[in-house]
């Protein structure tokens, strides 16, 4: 009897030979999850304290120097970014706050971190005013040459005398014509600028932010959002508090960003880059300092008032702010952990954190994305209506000093609403100035273009009283 | 002819049966490198198996729970069906969601697994908080709850949000 052809069997075999496909396929899956678990660092080459090249520490960690290679991107974000507009364009009143001083010429929005070194050498304050090589601590990857020109000066070149080297060569090249220390240096912020080339350990290398908080240390501003330093405070103070040594990785995860992001001045004699730290962080701090060592950037065009520009003091104002109180770190949010397979990575990829939300907020905070953008912006639109406010008060203040003068009124009586002018413009700028339109800390912002736009309105009633009036005079 | 017809055939059988057996074989081995028993009990370290929950069992480990109740405590049904189902269910969305490696980073809670928590909230504090809430008597009344909440965590975690882990 003719069987028939067994089709059932041909079409288990089938099956379970898709089934099998698919098994190995997922099993495959597996061992590679498992492989990423297992996945650490490979030391393809050796790293030492002159490897500035990124590209030589990417080789050891790829995925951190993909990352950092991002940085070459250019994002608008609402306020900010990291493409290069001109603000005297956009925001034309800062031509008469700046008047006669370098920002009227130049003043655009700073682009990523690996443009840092090339928009330096372009920009304009730059090429048109004479700067010194004090700028390239922050514009470049500069501890060797530092060292070396330590070394050239006559501190011994051994391990042992590094620092010593480095913070001497530090002095040498701030003094230098630009033109000149920016032939020491060939890269922009690396690898080698932040971390220890040997144990990857998170470290503050720039000898102006260890003199800074050195002497922040030793004043009376509170800091709670840096418990190294309250500790230090209450210990025997026979050393100098030392962020390498007594700052815990967290601290240092801000502190890394804190090397640069920060108001500082150069001192006028021999260009020593200087973080004007020594009374505290905060803005009126900062400006007591400034009129204690009498202090100032420029003699304004308009009005002759002995003013300040502030920098960028991205530090100070996140240093009054709930995030640093509640310890959340600058590295947290700009540099938020990622997962690339099963390896958690630092983002090296520094920008800002609205535009990777779910990575640098959602963390914590656990609401949608379009949520969270709304409160940023929130805050953003009410800190930029002030800042209109603070910014249209000084330009109002300047320009009332200005026809005062051209009245003929005396410098000796202008003097109070000079210093009006210093104060007020000082706040204004310092929020303008500021990395974040207000979101560092919200308040502390609000509450300096408050005191920005009083001060404003004080030096134009100051005036008034000095100002011959039409009716009186006749 | 018949015969050498039927030897042929037998032969077919054999080798379906054969590749059954391979695929039981490689499943079985598919399995056993994926830890694949290890869910079926109660221990955290099966939670950490995939590298995504690493972040929540180190937290969880400093955090006020961790002498009281494992990750099973409070994410799954305690009653027999309810525990095996859920288990069941969530066992599969987080092995689909691993391979195809297709979820929101940072993890989030979804809604029907935020009513079992709630549930299991209530359930070991119910002396405390009996005059705060009341009790949800089912977790599909907990759910719509939540559902209608839409994510506004009300819920106890909503401020007690790291009791069991962080952040």
């Amino acid at each position: 009897m003719p069987r028939r052809f067994p089709w059932f069997a041909v079409v288990v075999g089938l099956v379970a030979a898709l089934g099998t496909f698919g098994v190995l396929l997922l099993l495959q899956n597996i061992n590679i999850r498992q492989a990423e678990a297992r996945e650490t660092v490979f030391r393809v080459v050796d790293l030492t304290e002159d490897t500035l090249d990124p590209e030589v520490w990417g080789k050891n960690f790829p995925l951190q120097y993909d990352s950092y290679k991002r940085t070459v991107d250019t994002a608008r974000t609402r306020y900010g970014g990291s493409e290069a507009f001109q603000k005297l364009d956009t925001d034309p009143r800062l031509r008469t706050i700046f008047a006669g001083y370098a920002f009227s010429i130049d003043f655009r929005e700073d682009r990523g971190h690996a443009y840092m070194l090339d928009d330096q050498r372009r920009t304009e304050r730059v090429k048109q005013r004479k700067q010194p090589g004090a700028c390239l601590h922050c514009h470049s990857s500069i501890l060797k040459a530092y060292r070396e020109q330590g070394v050239k000066a006559g501190v011994p070149s051994d391990e042992h005398h590094r620092q010593e080297a480095i913070m001497k060569g530090f002095e040498v090249v701030n003094k230098m014509p630009y033109a000149e220390a920016t032939q020491l240096v060939d890269h922009p912020v690396g690898c080698v600028d932040c971390h220890d080339p040997k144990t990857m350990a998170v470290r503050v290398t720039r000898p102006g932010f260890l003199n800074g908080i050195k002497g922040l240390a030793q004043s009376q501003d509170p800091v709670p959002h840096l418990p190294s330093i309250e500790r230090w405070r209450k210990g025997d103070r026979q050393k100098a508090y030392d962020p390498n040594v007594d700052a815990s990785r967290q601290e240092l995860r801000s502190m890394v960003c804190g090397q640069c992001h920060v108001e500082y001045y150069f001192t006028k004699e021999d260009k020593q880059l200087t973080y004007p730290w020594q009374g505290g962080l905060k803005v009126e701090q900062i400006l007591a300092y400034y009129d204690r060592i009498g202090f100032s950037d420029w003699t304004h065009k308009e009005s002759g008032a002995p003013v300040l520009k502030a920098q960028h003091p991205e530090f100070e104002m996140w240093s009054q702010g709930i995030h640093a109180r509640s310890g959340v770190a600058c590295a947290d949010c700009h540099m938020p952990y990622q997962r690339v397979g099963a390896v958690k990575v630092s983002n090296h990829h520094v920008r800002s954190p609205m535009l990777g939300v779910a990575q640098a907020c959602q963390t914590c905070h656990r609401y949608p994305e379009e949520e969270i953008q709304a409160r940023v912006a929130n805050i953003q639109d009410r800190t930029k209506k002030l800042l209109d406010a603070a910014e249209i008060a000084t330009v109002d203040l300047i320009k009332a000093i200005a026809a005062a003068k051209a009245a003929g009124v005396s410098d000796e009586a202008l003097t109070p609403a000079r210093s009006l002018q210093r104060q007020a413009q000082f706040r204004t700028d310092f929020v303008n100035a500021e990395n974040s339109m207000g979101f560092h800390a919200p308040q502390e912002a609000a509450r300096i273009l408050a005191e920005a736009i009083d001060l404003a309105r004080q030096g134009q009633l100051e005036v008034v009283k000095i100002t011959p009036h039409p009716t009186t005079s006749r | 002819m018949v015969n050498n017809n039927g030897k042929a055939w037998r032969w077919v059988g054999i080798a379906a049966v054969a590749l059954l057996g391979v695929l039981a074989g490689t499943g079985a081995y598919t399995a056993q490198r994926a830890q694949a028993l290890s869910y079926l009990s109660n221990d955290p370290k099966a939670c950490v198996n995939c590298h995504i929950m690493r972040d929540v069992y180190d937290s969880w480990q400093k955090a006020p729970h961790h002498a009281a109740a494992v990750c099973v405590d409070c994410h799954l049904p305690h009653d027999f069906l309810g525990k095996w189902l859920a288990k069941a269910e969530n066992g599969w969305n987080h092995s689909k969601a691993f391979t195809l490696q297709n979820f929101h980073e940072p993890i989030r809670i979804h809604a029907k697994n935020a009513a079992i928590l709630e549930h299991n909230c209530v359930g070991c504090h119910q002396n405390l908080v009996s005059g705060v809430v009341q009790a949800q008597t089912s977790y599909g009344q907990a759910h719509a709850e939540y559902a209608a909440d839409k994510g506004a965590h009300l819920g106890c975690v909503g401020c007690h949000r790291d009791v069991g882990h962080g952040p």
